[in-house]
């Protein structure tokens, strides 16, 4: 029944979006219904080859027995397929900045390009990890069954599709023109209808829970459902020039319009990237390591800290605007009080580990997880610091806040969802163990000299940038114009570009490591931490 | 509502509704005997590896 609801839902989906594309309103509105046309035209073709046409009543229905984790399988591909996307897409932009003549007119210039990336890796790669990890977690820890049955299917795909949306859009040059919320009315509508049928999907399973506390880490996985939610249908409100056009203006304008879109802007970070990525640091830090997490009391707290807190940081975006001084200045005080819950989970995740640290040695995906938490604790001292008026004055527009970024997220987002999906693999497909633990190790070095590589890099060319921008003459002139200081980036622009590049050819061994244990093939190798020669006996 | 009205309140009685909200959670959270009940939260991962 449940295919005939799908292939009927995707096929009339098909033709309403055919047809918006005949009476669009403009050219890029047009292209774009056409796209998704594609891709639903597709997905139909794909489900009738899959349809049972045995006669009724012959097909024995089978009930679902244990856990539902179907979507989650799916979700464990999805994940690592965009996180190479991403992270291509990230390598190509990097490059365009070194090198101005790969900017490919008009489909594949930076501008294009740069929201590509940051989408993909944020919400194609980040939340396909959080919606695949939360649906593994929520059924375990609450040990219930996921609710709602083929819902989390659409939740899934409906994810997928969305992201295939923006992403396509980006490149026909179809924006809202907001950081990270730079797909238009429509996409934004239809996220929401998937978005809340994630939230349902949780929820139900919590609600169902036959464990009577619900571990932490559901706390936060919450925290991050409901709060992306309000955040994106806040700074959505729009207005539309055409219900079949691509164009829509921001129901705030000036600074509020500012105001809305940093509180929106650095609560994805605050819910998406850090609450998050917290939850599933909570569950898979403790089931690697073998060992409960270090003060399950510090955790309560630096939740409802973390969620008190992070909400009112976002002006710490607008210092030296048209926004209020006192506003400035409520988000730096915030976003310096939150070293405090920032620093909880960091030492709860490291402290997890003690009386275990000797598992660091033959065990690459702990040590993943690990440094992951390391980058978390540095990147979050770091954030906190930059948001001082003081020193936003020098460091803001330029590629520090981009080094900071992405210590951040390479880091601890990028380590801590690796480590997961490493552990979920073999689980999920039942497999003794992964293809190659020594795969793995080649992937934390690679990925960690990635990580140090372009930080490093964006230190020292984002305050040299600061500096000449500020540098002033004897006479209270600028020494330097602005071309200059771009000519002076060149060479932290390509040794950038190779930091990433050895991230990701890291995510490539992955995905490589992963293809291998889904197959079933096991690497015969050395266990890790054994001598590299073995002494013969005496 | 005028904007004055909303952000009075905000910065009078909600920042003391939710500021005494937190105070509650960090009382709860180190009450008398609740080491027990959080030892045994914090075992659940671990136990999970069981089918349903």
């Amino acid at each position: 029944m449940n295919e005939n609801i799908t292939l009927t839902g995707l096929g009339v989906a098909a033709c309403v979006v055919l047809f918006l594309s005949g009476i669009a309103a403009d050219a890029a509105f047009q292209s774009h219904m056409l796209v998704i046309f594609f891709v639903l035209a597709l997905a139909f073709l794909v489900m009738l080859r899959r349809v049972d046409f045995a006669p009724a009543g012959t097909a024995v229905a089978k009930p679902a027995q244990g856990y539902l984790d179907g979507p989650i399988r799916y979700g464990a591909i999805a994940t690592m397929g965009w996180a190479i996307v991403g992270l291509l897409a990230g390598v190509v932009a990097a490059s365009q900045l070194a090198w101005p003549d790969l900017n490919i007119e008009p489909w594949f210039n930076f501008g294009r390009v740069r929201p590509l990336h940051t989408s993909a890796v944020v919400f194609a790669f980040g939340g396909n990890a959080l919606i695949a990890t939360s649906f593994y977690v929520v059924q375990r820890t609450c040990r219930a069954r996921r609710w709602g049955g083929d819902l989390a299917w659409f939740v899934f795909w409906g994810y997928q599709l969305f992201i295939v949306m923006a992403a396509s859009g980006y490149l026909l040059g179809i924006t809202a023109g907001k950081e990270y919320a730079e797909p238009e009315w429509y996409v934004d509508l239809f996220l929401t209808v998937v978005w809340l049928c994630y939230l349902a999907v949780f929820l139900g399973t919590i609600l169902n829970r036959k464990e009577p506390h619900i571990y932490v880490a559901n706390w936060f996985y919450l925290a991050f459902i409901v709060t992306i939610a309000m955040l994106h249908v806040v700074n959505g409100l729009s207005m539309p020039v055409s219900f079949v056009g691509s164009k829509s203006y921001s129901a705030f304008a000036g600074v509020q319009d500012a105001l809305t879109q940093w509180w929106y802007g650095h609560n994805a970070v605050g819910f998406f990237l850090t609450a998050g990525f917290l939850g599933m640091m909570y569950y898979f830090i403790p089931k690697q390591a073998g060992r409960p997490v270090y003060s399950y009391r510090l955790s309560i707290i630096h939740f409802w800290a973390l969620i008190f807190l992070y909400i009112w940081a976002g002006p710490h975006h607008l210092h030296y605007t048209a926004l209020p001084d006192w506003a400035q200045t409520l988000g730096m005080v915030f976003s310096i009080m939150l070293w405090m819950p920032s620093w909880g989970g960091m030492i709860n995740g490291l402290m997890t580990l003690s009386g275990a640290w000797d598992k660091l040695r033959t065990d690459p995906i702990l040590r993943m997880q690990v440094i992951a938490v390391a980058f978390y604790g540095m990147s979050t001292f770091e954030g906190p610091m930059m948001s001082l008026k003081a020193v936003n004055g020098l460091s803001h527009y330029t590629d520090w806040t981009i080094g900071q970024v992405h210590s951040g997220a390479l880091g601890g987002v990028g380590m801590i969802s690796f480590g997961a999906i490493y552990f979920l693999v073999p689980k999920l497909w039942n497999r003794e163990r992964l293809y190659s633990l020594r795969l793995v190790n080649w992937h934390f070095w690679l990925a960690t000299l990635g990580i140090v590589v372009y930080a490093a890099v964006m230190w020292v060319s984002g305050i040299m940038q600061g500096l000449m921008w500020r540098e002033y003459s004897a006479e209270g002139f600028l020494v330097y114009s602005f071309v200059e200081s771009t000519a002076a980036m060149y060479p932290y622009y390509v040794m950038r570009t190779f930091g990433g590049l050895l991230y990701l050819v890291g995510a490539l061994i992955m995905a490589f490591n992963i293809y291998m244990t889904i197959k079933g093939r096991v690497r015969e190798e050395d266990a890790m931490g054994a001598p590299a020669i073995a002494t013969p006996a005496e | 509502m005028e904007y004055q009205t909303l952000r009075t309140f905000a910065d009078s009685w909600g920042l003391l509704a939710l500021f005494l909200f937190f105070l509650g959670v960090v009382f709860w959270v180190f009450r008398p005997g609740s080491r027990k009940s959080h030892d045994e939260a914090a075992r659940i991962p671990l136990d999970d590896d069981k089918e349903l």
